[in-house]
């Protein structure tokens, strides 16, 4: 009976499916149909963008894991992956390649390799990278190509925001906007922010495969919802619609797939709440009266530093801390 | 439908692999090997010495202080050594070998069938009679009952809640007893209740298992008192804190005793071998086993002599050939065995055999900070702090996030996606706080 | 050029401002401190190892500096000599120790203790031995995954990949006594360090009955006595089915290593005896 060895590990013996290759496996799924739509409208050069995006993430993480960490490369976790899906959707579909491969280094040789790897980062990744082009490079950043039907030139918030400041009433500023439209994709802006119907069809199978829990992006979009229809109300000529506000700019992208972001974002569900409001919060100041015609990306990486200090003072709740009857 | 508030996970509970097959008596060994620490507390004092015969049933340990336990022979025959022997986990643990001539059982054990319903004993005989006939906790954690059942002054037992959760994968022995022994267990459950001077009785089941839930409910009909509750499947149902929370609503405070809340937690198979001990004289000698395994020829549900050498469970059922791992007791909390040759004790409700393909962990990744194991944690804690302030050897800052209150059921190591072994690190945390803080508790 | 002028001024200003303050405020909280504890502190090697009891080197130093009496403490880092500066400098009678070394009493290696199954849990000698007796029969000796040399702070201890046991590099090891600590198998051992790095000592803490520890191991102690008769010094001493070395009265005679009928005995940096007689020869049982 002693020719096989025994396994002696401690309990548990099973292990669910969780998985970080699958659950990294579940976002790029859910990335899928922005993806598609952005091809739609930009055409090839979408795809040419995001592709290239994301073998530039990849080989940055290699290269790092290889010849400067010399440890076994990770690669297999997917992870280098989808923050090069994410930083390519935050990019013009015009963006020269170039630039596009500093934003990679930035992207995973600064804001994730610094601070020692998947897990250990203190800001998103795709975000610090989109930032940092974004003061870098704001000419590239801010051209965006033709595309089939829709406007071209600016974004519809970059749009409304230079309209208002010359003073254009809002009614007529609407009349440039068709948000059915703008739902689907037929607007101007980064590949990954166009459609938000194919960003929330995304959405719900992250929601389905529990890879993310609803309560940052329900927060986020909330809040957003929330401020603008009070500064709406008020005065309805001189702000847009909630609707307009969350349907343009990066506000379902960044708060379903950036401000989720497992090593980001805060541990309990309370935490989450408060992270989420505060996004909501900055994003909604930084557009309103911000000198930046979106403020999604600003909000979310703010809200990353706090991160540490939430999860410091917000606890779960412990079983038995209620008093029982 | 009930279950308890917080955290949880949702295992696969491969119960069909036994479930269909009736409580087996499974032969009795050539020789037994029996242990002196069988249960929590301190180890039983042998009171028979190399070369004395024995019956079964026939003491042969007594309980080495309040918190200890009986032992009793289970097997009639020789004594063939006093002395240390190696535990499942290749531990060397005093212990009784007898070698087995005969099945001749002591007097005064009622060995028929009948069912004995009447209780005529006064709460103190029967705790009594529980402490003398060796009954500890048969759910895994082998506290012994008596001293469960011993109410501290100034504290009140309000209910009763039997423990029919096996929530434990794999696992059908509770669950055979349960369909099998029904009326038994019910009256041992009644007779426990007397023993504390209570006139509730909560039976918690999960709805995986609905003809059990069927069968007791139609059988609890003539017993006012009675009161089975389905609960919704998760683990860890059976944790006497979280069953206790999805039966009657109530939270035991971190520190404190179920009894704090007004409730004692008994299992079936305790409930069970109360009624034997009780009812019938007959103190706990053999117990009901579940062999099991995806792989196994035939899983089976085994009525085994303490004692009885887990190899002879395992060639009964199938045999070692493509197993890399052996269990004793459930996948989620059972502990891995080392030396086959070692006894099933009043604590094993198993012995499951898993293939060499699915004994091998996955290799450890980074924490992504996902919160799988916050979520899951079913006290609240945050497993992925503790498990790295153990390894910074960060003590105070471990009592400060209540490591103590970790029950170690695995939900976190369960659910991480980076396959850490969360728990392997909590275990060491917790016991080095947890001796501390009883150093400091001594000190004042 | 006014407005440079107003700008030079501002942040002077507000620099001088700032200045004050925190001086201000250094003052008040200032902290009254013997001088020569920072300078005894910069004496020791600031290992901050916690060999000598203290967390760091500064509760030495502290304790080093207020205590008139400093024999009961010492710092094995820097040994004899950096004592008796620090001693010399405060003006007190220098703590005198033996110097040490770390001694690892286990010869268990894969060749000589075959493993019978496969540990497979978070790699610590904790997580293991508070599950189980070991990967091999015995379950007393080294579980080979290193605690002991993660905890070391001088690089002196380390995993030999071929035995599976560590190994001490006695130019590095300071005696620090932190691997003494690590260890739950109590394996390590800080022995008196003799001169040419010479050292004997019995290889095995295996407390099970010989025949037990014969079975599981090839150079297990199997405590049958031998050496302690053979002993003219009365070093040697037979406890639990275990032989132990006294290092305060063993001569290094040498005479136990050779009775050894398992080799469980170990000598290192002797001279080649005249009859070639290596440890190993004593497969012969």
């Amino acid at each position: 009976m002693e020719s096989q060895k025994l396994v002696i590990s401690p309990a548990p013996h099973v292990h669910g499916s969780n998985d970080t290759r699958r659950m990294m496996g579940d976002v790029l799924i859910a990335l899928l149909p922005a993806l598609v739509v952005s091809v739609l409208v930009y055409g090839l050069q979408a795809f040419v963008v995001v592709a290239f995006s994301v073998a530039c993430c990849v080989l940055v993480e290699w290269f790092v894991q290889k010849f400067i960490f010399k440890r076994p490369s990770t690669l297999g976790d997917l992870s280098a992956i989808v923050t090069g899906v994410l930083l390519g959707f935050n990019l013009p579909a015009n963006m020269p390649l170039g630039l596009i491969a500093i934003g990679a280094v930035v992207a995973i040789g600064v804001a994730k390799m610094t601070y020692g790897g998947l897990g250990k980062n203190l800001f998103n990744p795709a975000l610090v990278a989109r930032v940092f082009l974004l003061v870098a490079f704001p000419v590239a950043m801010t051209t965006f190509p033709e595309a089939t039907g829709a406007v071209s030139g600016a974004t519809p918030l970059a749009l409304a925001k230079e309209s208002l400041k010359a003073g254009v009433p809002v009614g007529e500023v609407m009349q440039s906007v068709d948000l059915a439209s703008m739902s689907l994709g037929m607007k101007s802006g980064s590949l990954g922010e166009i459609s938000v119907v194919a960003l929330l069809i995304g959405f719900g199978w992250l929601l389905v495969r529990r890879v993310i829990s609803w309560h940052i992006p329900v927060c986020v979009l909330g809040t957003m919802a929330l401020f603008s229809s009070i500064t709406w109300l008020c005065a309805p000529e001189e702000y847009m619609s909630p609707l307009f506000h969350l349907l343009s700019g990066g506000a379902v992208l960044g708060a379903v797939y950036m401000a989720t972001d497992y090593v980001t974002s805060p541990m309990t569900k309370k935490g989450m709440v408060v992270y989420g409001v505060g996004i909501g919060l900055i994003t909604m100041l930084i557009r309103l009266w911000g000198p930046y015609p979106e403020g999604m990306s600003f909000a979310i990486l703010i809200m990353n530093s706090v991160v540490p200090l939430i999860d410091k003072y917000i606890r779960p709740r412990r079983f038995g801390s209620v008093k029982s009857k | 439908m009930k279950t308890f508030p917080i955290g949880g996970i949702h295992p696969s509970d491969c119960k069909e692999y036994s479930k269909g097959a009736k409580i087996e008596r499974f032969p009795v060994p050539a020789t037994v090997t029996i242990p002196l620490s069988q249960h929590i507390g301190a180890p039983a004092v042998a009171c028979v010495a190399k070369g004395d015969k024995v019956l079964v049933g026939q003491i042969i340990a007594t309980a080495g202080g309040f918190v200890s336990s009986n032992i009793h022979s289970s097997v009639s025959g020789t004594v063939v050594a006093v002395e240390p022997k190696a535990d499942a986990q290749g531990n060397m643990k005093p212990s009784i070998t007898i070698a087995v001539e005969g099945d001749e059982w002591a007097e005064g054990i009622d060995r028929t069938d009948t069912v004995v319903k009447a209780i005529n004993m006064s709460p103190k005989e029967i705790v009594d009679k529980i402490a003398a006939m060796g009954i500890v906790g048969m759910g895994g954690a082998t506290f012994p009952t008596h001293v469960k059942l011993s109410v501290p002054d100034g504290k009140k037992a309000e209910c009763l809640i039997i423990n029919a959760v096996e929530c434990e994968p794999y696992l059908t022995a509770d669950y055979r007893v349960m369909l099998e022994q029904g009326e038994r267990l019910l009256i041992g459950a009644r007779i426990l209740a007397k023993a504390i001077g209570v006139d509730k009785i909560y039976i918690g089941i999960e709805n995986n298992k609905p003809d059990a839930i069927a069968h007791l409910t139609k059988l609890a009909g003539a017993y006012l008192e009675i009161e089975i509750v389905p609960l919704k499947m998760r683990y860890p149902q059976g944790g006497e804190k979280q069953l206790i929370a999805a039966v009657t609503g109530r939270e035991v405070p971190s520190g404190k005793l179920p009894i704090d809340v007004g409730a004692v937690v008994q299992n079936v198979g305790t409930a069970l071998a109360v009624y034997e001990a009780v009812a019938k004289n007959k103190p706990l000698i053999e117990r009901v086993v579940t062999v099991t395994g995806s792989t196994l020829a035939s899983p089976k549900n085994l009525l085994v002599r303490i004692g009885t050498p887990m190899s002879a469970l395992v060639e009964y059922s199938g045999g070692i050939d493509g197993i890399g791992k052996v269990i004793a007791g459930g996948p989620m909390m059972g502990r891995a065995v080392s030396n086959l040759d070692a006894p099933v004790t009043k604590g094993t409700s198993g012995v499951l055999l898993m293939p060499t393909q699915e004994s091998l962990r996955k290799a450890e990744g980074s924490c992504i900070r996902c919160a799988k194991c916050v979520e899951a944690c079913p006290m609240g804690l945050e497993p992925y702090l503790l498990s790295a302030l153990t390894q910074q050897n960060d003590y105070d800052q471990l009592e400060a996030h209540y490591i103590a209150d970790c029950i170690e059921c695995g939900c976190c190591t369960f659910s991480c996606p980076s396959y850490l072994p969360l728990l392997d690190w909590v275990r060491i945390g917790k016991a080095e706080v947890m001796k501390r803080m009883r150093e400091r508790s001594q000190k004042k | 050029m006014g407005s440079l002028i107003t700008t030079v001024l501002v942040v002077s200003g507000l620099g001088a401002l700032l200045a004050l303050l925190l001086y201000l405020i250094a003052k008040k909280f200032n902290v009254e401190e013997d001088p020569r504890i920072d300078q005894v502190e910069k004496m020791l090697p600031g290992a901050n190892c916690g060999g000598c009891g203290f967390a760091g080197c500064r509760g030495m130093s502290e304790a080093l500096v207020k205590r008139d009496d400093i024999s009961s403490l010492y710092c094995p880092v820097g040994g004899a000599e950096c004592m008796k500066s620090v001693a010399s400098f405060l003006g007190k009678a220098a703590p005198e120790r033996e110097p040490m070394v770390a001694v690892v009493r286990c010869a268990g290696s894969c060749a000589n203790r075959p493993k019978t199954n496969q540990f497979d849990g978070a790699k610590s000698c904790l997580v293991a031995s508070s599950l189980y007796a070991g990967e091999t029969g015995c379950s007393f000796g080294c579980l080979g995954l290193g605690d002991c040399a993660a905890k070391c702070e001088f690089d002196a201890l380390h995993i030999n990949p071929e035995t599976g046991l560590p190994e001490v590099d006695e130019e590095k090891c300071t005696a620090c006594g932190a691997c003494v600590k690590a260890c739950p198998k109590m394996i390590i051992e800080l022995r008196k360090k003799a001169p040419k790095g010479r050292k004997i000592y019995v290889s095995c803490v295996n407390k099970a009955k010989g025949a037990v520890a014969r079975k599981a191991c090839k150079v297990a102690c199997i405590g049958c006595g031998k050496c302690a008769k053979v002993c003219p010094f009365e070093a040697i001493t037979v406890e639990n089915n275990l032989a132990y070395i006294d290092f305060t009265k063993c001569k290094m005679c040498r005479k136990c290593v050779v009775e050894c009928p398992m080799g469980a005995i170990v000598e290192f940096g002797f001279p080649p005896r005249k009859v070639v007689e290596e440890p190993q020869s004593a497969k012969t049982e």
